[in-house]
């Protein structure tokens, strides 16, 4: 009986294909991860140390004082940019402000740039010879502030979206109840709004918090004496070649990700309970006073994020910043030294693959975990291994590509310090967020399309790319999107993975922020963001396409009804 | 042997049996209705059927050939599912097609002409560039009729397929349902837990609770005669009365009411009327024996009881054939009743 079972789970096909793509996905996340928590135990010889390297990184004052930045700099982001987040989306979400497209677009911008593309923004406004500093405004920007500065700008994004799809979410009855009651503006809030978004409230904090703690970016361009962890495992790493103190701090790295992540499970699972289907459409009322004050922030915030672009083509554009505001092109002529024009292409063509093998790979997983006839235990497992990187910092990621590729006698070795490794780190860095919609999306279909078309006799593969796939395009072209920006503008995992041969745009900034051409790395930043928002604005029109031929498909019916009642009236 | 036979199936879902030891016979061309509350396992006798399940135990036998583990491809069915499952990019001609398709004996005129003869079997060509959800319910349900038959299966499988649909339309669609699966002479199984639509569908009955087969009979039969308390109860009303350790039972309908009774009669009850409830065409009585004070139901027509003249807390005597009594022997349905 048993034999006959295992017989069975090779002659599917599906579970044949679930074996490989887990198979993969063991090698490039478990793999790397063992690789990297290894080395955190192992002397530089090879030989096992204990918690010897932990004791010696501690015991380090120079080093062990960089956790106390961490601290520091992470909360004060976390607290920030989670308080920026919530006021933005509340005054879109629940205001009569108009407008709200544009804030909207406006609050996304930092997605679209590199992290130290923010620092490169503030060095511009408030650095030596920033534009606000030669006002006399000077701010001390490099150390703490600046990197507190840069974080908010980089964690903002994230805590308003989180917030305005949980502040979408009101029951209209709740607030016309307290209402009858007599409650008061103040009182509704703190008794309804903020208990409604509690959770969201929790885990934007964590988010921010461990977005915070794990960047690459803006440390490195603004930290100055300021040492941060991912700063460190970057010198102990690339600087002084000492692997086994750099896994050491990422495996510090993970400390509140991991919590991060555990909040996380916990809490998705009650913000959904307070929303009842009978919800009614919260009726936002006028109010003169709590607009004015939403113009206010909203307008203050966009303000602020508009100046960050807008000194970028400011500096892009000028001969030689402050000194000669002459208009130039001459910025655009990349130093090859630097990357190059060249960096700007690989970027492309690398994000580009990312998108393509990441969606496919995503979007097929997904699919024989959701609806595959496979066995459970590879669909439990697939289910696993596939939210794991949500908890991944990208510096983790890619030391544990390092650790594990770089090894001698592993047969992968091949792929090191080529794009393979650097589409396989961020295939994996992005990997949970693109699972989870590809899932949702799979598990809206209706479960038996599978089963009528098999009794239709439709081969399979044929049922998956002309039913399945056409039904899931809103949710692939969605995922094809966020592979695409995000390894746009990734440098954390591809920081210690990229060859000397295949530079790319986002760590190309960083070398010409280090090498003092300020200029150009302006101007690679304006590339990074033109490339990016071309291709969210060809989304949106696929995006509406799509959503619009749906709509006729069902709507025509209902038109032509109109178109009826319409000649009846005519008549009349 | 039948046409379409299942043996011993077992089906065990972790801890819970959804089939436990199921045989059934279909002969060629019937419509069996497989009759049962939700949770009985019918739906899943459906899928091992269908071959979408395989069963922990047992066999299927489709034409005669062992087929307990071939695919849902090779047995060559068509299936309506509750949900329709209409793919709904497609217009309704596109959604035939999509499988027509496949066969690649069939030219493409063929497929074109094959396509139509089914939309208009169920009346639909002049939709056939719509899209489903352009469609009412009852159009998308004979579009998914009308797919399931565009490839001739040798049979066809029907989940709880007017479920999702108005009382109305569900009445209409039966007949019509009926009407193609009689013209087409094609082996039909229909799942439902709708007594009516298996009474009024089907030759063949096949009662399923708890995962086991209570019993198989024409409707009539299953009427008339049935062999179980739960095929009783299921299926229309029955008063049961437990009688010194064995029971009988009696149609409402069976059960007639005079104000006065011949002295000596064995099968007039004294009792009183508590509940009467008009409900159109019938007028059901509900009253209480004297002898057991057990209640009793009757179903009058309702200009009979009209003029009876019959109020509440009334003495009357329910007049209970002796032809029409159902026994039931045995612990077992003893227990049944009081459980």
């Amino acid at each position: 009986m048993k034999k006959f079972r295992d017989m069975k789970l090779y002659r599917n096909p599906a579970n044949v294909f679930m074996i490989c793509m887990t198979l993969v996905l063991v090698i490039i996340l478990i793999c790397p991860l063992a690789a990297l928590f290894s080395k955190a135990f192992l002397t530089a010889s090879g030989d096992f140390a204990g918690l010897e390297n932990y004791v010696k990184y501690f015991s380090t004052p120079a080093l062990s004082v960089s956790i106390k930045n961490t601290m520091v700099v992470s909360c004060a982001a976390a607290v920030l940019g989670t308080l920026l987040g919530f006021l933005y989306a509340y005054g879109l979400t629940r205001t009569k402000i108009k407008g709200k497209t544009f804030f909207r677009y406006v609050a996304m911008i930092p997605l679209f740039l590199p992290t130290v593309v923010h620092g490169l923004s503030l060095v511009y406004l408030f650095g030596k010879q920033g534009m606000i500093t030669g006002l006399g405004w000077d701010i001390g920007l490099y150390g703490r502030t600046g990197i507190i500065l840069s974080e908010i700008i980089y964690t903002f994004p994230q805590a308003f979206l989180m917030f305005s799809i949980a502040l979408n979410y009101a029951d209209g009855r709740l607030y016309e109840a307290a209402e009858t009651m007599g409650c008061g503006a103040l009182k509704k809030f703190t008794h309804i709004t903020l208990p409604s978004v509690k959770y969201t409230l929790i885990n934007s904090l964590f988010v921010c918090f461990t977005l915070a703690f794990t960047d690459f970016g803006a440390p490195k361009v603004l930290g100055g004496n300021y040492n941060v962890l991912a700063t460190d495992i970057y010198k102990q790493v690339a600087g002084q070649f000492n692997m086994n103190m750099g896994a050491v701090v990422g495996t510090l790295l993970l400390i509140p990700a991991v919590i991060s992540f555990g909040v996380d499970r916990v809490t998705s699972g009650k913000n959904s309970e307070g929303i009842s289907s009978k919800a009614q459409a919260l009726k936002i009322k006028e109010s003169k006073t709590r607009d004015g004050v939403f113009y206010l922030i909203c307008g203050g915030i966009s303000l602020c994020l508009l100046g960050l672009v807008a000194v970028l083509f400011v500096g892009a554009f000028t001969k030689y910043y402050p000194y000669d505001m002459g208009f130039t092109l001459e910025n655009f002529k990349f130093n090859p030294s630097t990357g190059g024009f060249q960096s700007f292409l690989n970027s492309i063509g690398m994000s580009l693959l990312t998108a393509v093998v990441g969606t496919v790979f995503v979007f097929v997983y997904a699919y024989f975990i959701e609806r595959g006839k496979c066995n459970r235990i590879f669909k439990n497992t697939g289910r696993m291994l596939s939210s794991l990187p949500l908890a991944l910092p990208g510096m983790v990621i890619g030391l544990g590509f390092i650790f594990f590729f770089n090894q001698k006698d592993n047969p992968l070795n091949f792929i090191y310090g080529t794009v393979i490794i650097l589409v396989l780190a961020n295939i994996v860095h992005f990997y949970s967020v693109p699972f989870v919609t590809a899932s949702g999306a799979l598990k809206k279909l209706d479960k038996e399309y599978e089963n009528v078309a098999d009794s239709l006799k439709i081969p399979a593969w044929k049922t998956f790319c002309q039913v399945v796939v056409p039904l899931s395009l809103p949710a692939v072209l969605e995922i094809f999107m966020y592979y695409f920006m995000n390894s746009m503008v990734t440098v954390s995992a591809v920081v210690f993975l990229y060859s000397a041969q295949f530079k790319i745009a986002s760590i190309a900034i960083t070398h010409m922020e280090e090498a003092g051409d300020i200029a150009q790395a302006a101007a690679m930043s304006l590339l990074i963001l033109l490339i990016n928002v071309a291709a969210r604005g060809l989304y949106e029109v696929c995006r509406r396409l799509s959503t619009r031929e749906r709509g006729a498909r069902e709507g025509a019916g209902k038109a032509r009804v109109h178109l009826f009642k319409g000649k009846v009236q005519g008549s009349l | 042997m039948a046409f379409l036979s299942v043996k011993n199936i077992v089906k065990k879902f972790d801890t819970q049996t959804a089939l436990n030891n199921v045989s059934v016979d279909i002969e060629k061309g019937e419509l069996v209705s497989i009759l049962g509350p939700s949770g009985c396992g019918k739906t899943t006798l459906l899928r091992i059927i269908a071959g979408l399940e395989t069963p922990t135990m047992g066999q299927v036998f489709i034409d005669g050939k062992e087929c307990t583990s071939l695919p849902p491809s090779k047995r060559n069915f068509g299936i309506v599912f509750q949900s329709y499952a209409l793919f709904p990019h497609m217009t309704v001609e596109q959604n035939l097609l999509f499988g027509l398709n496949q066969q690649k004996y069939l030219s493409k005129d063929e497929r074109k002409i094959r396509a139509r003869e089914v939309l208009e079997m169920v009346d639909l060509y002049e939709h056939r560039n719509k899209y489903p959800a352009q469609l009412s319910g009852g159009q998308q349900q004979r579009i998914a009729l009308a797919r399931a038959i565009s490839l001739k299966p040798a049979f066809l499988l029907l989940d709880e397929p007017l479920s999702a649909l108005d009382a109305k339309v569900r009445v209409k669609l039966r007949a019509e349902i009926r009407r193609i699966q009689k013209k087409l002479g094609i082996t039909t199984i229909l799942v439902t837990h709708d007594q009516e639509e298996a009474l009024t569908m089907a030759d063949k009955i096949v009662v399923m609770n708890n995962a086991v087969v209570e019993q198989v009979g024409t409707p009539r039969e299953i009427y008339d005669s049935p062999r179980t308390v739960f095929t009783a109860k299921f299926i229309g009303t029955m008063n049961m009365y437990e009688q010194e350790g064995s029971l009988w039972g009696v149609r409402p309908e069976t059960v007639k009411i005079a104000k006065t009774a011949k002295p000596g009669d064995m099968s007039c009850h004294k009792g009183t009327v508590e509940e009467i409830e008009f409900r159109g065409a019938l007028t059901r009585i509900y009253g209480r024996l004297q002898e057991n004070r057990k209640t009793i139901c009757a179903d009058l027509d309702s200009h009979e009881a009209e003029a009876l003249r019959l109020v509440e807390k009334e003495d009357v005597f329910f007049h209970i054939p002796q032809s029409e009594i159902v026994h039931y022997q045995g612990q077992e349905s003893a227990e049944r009743i009081t459980a």
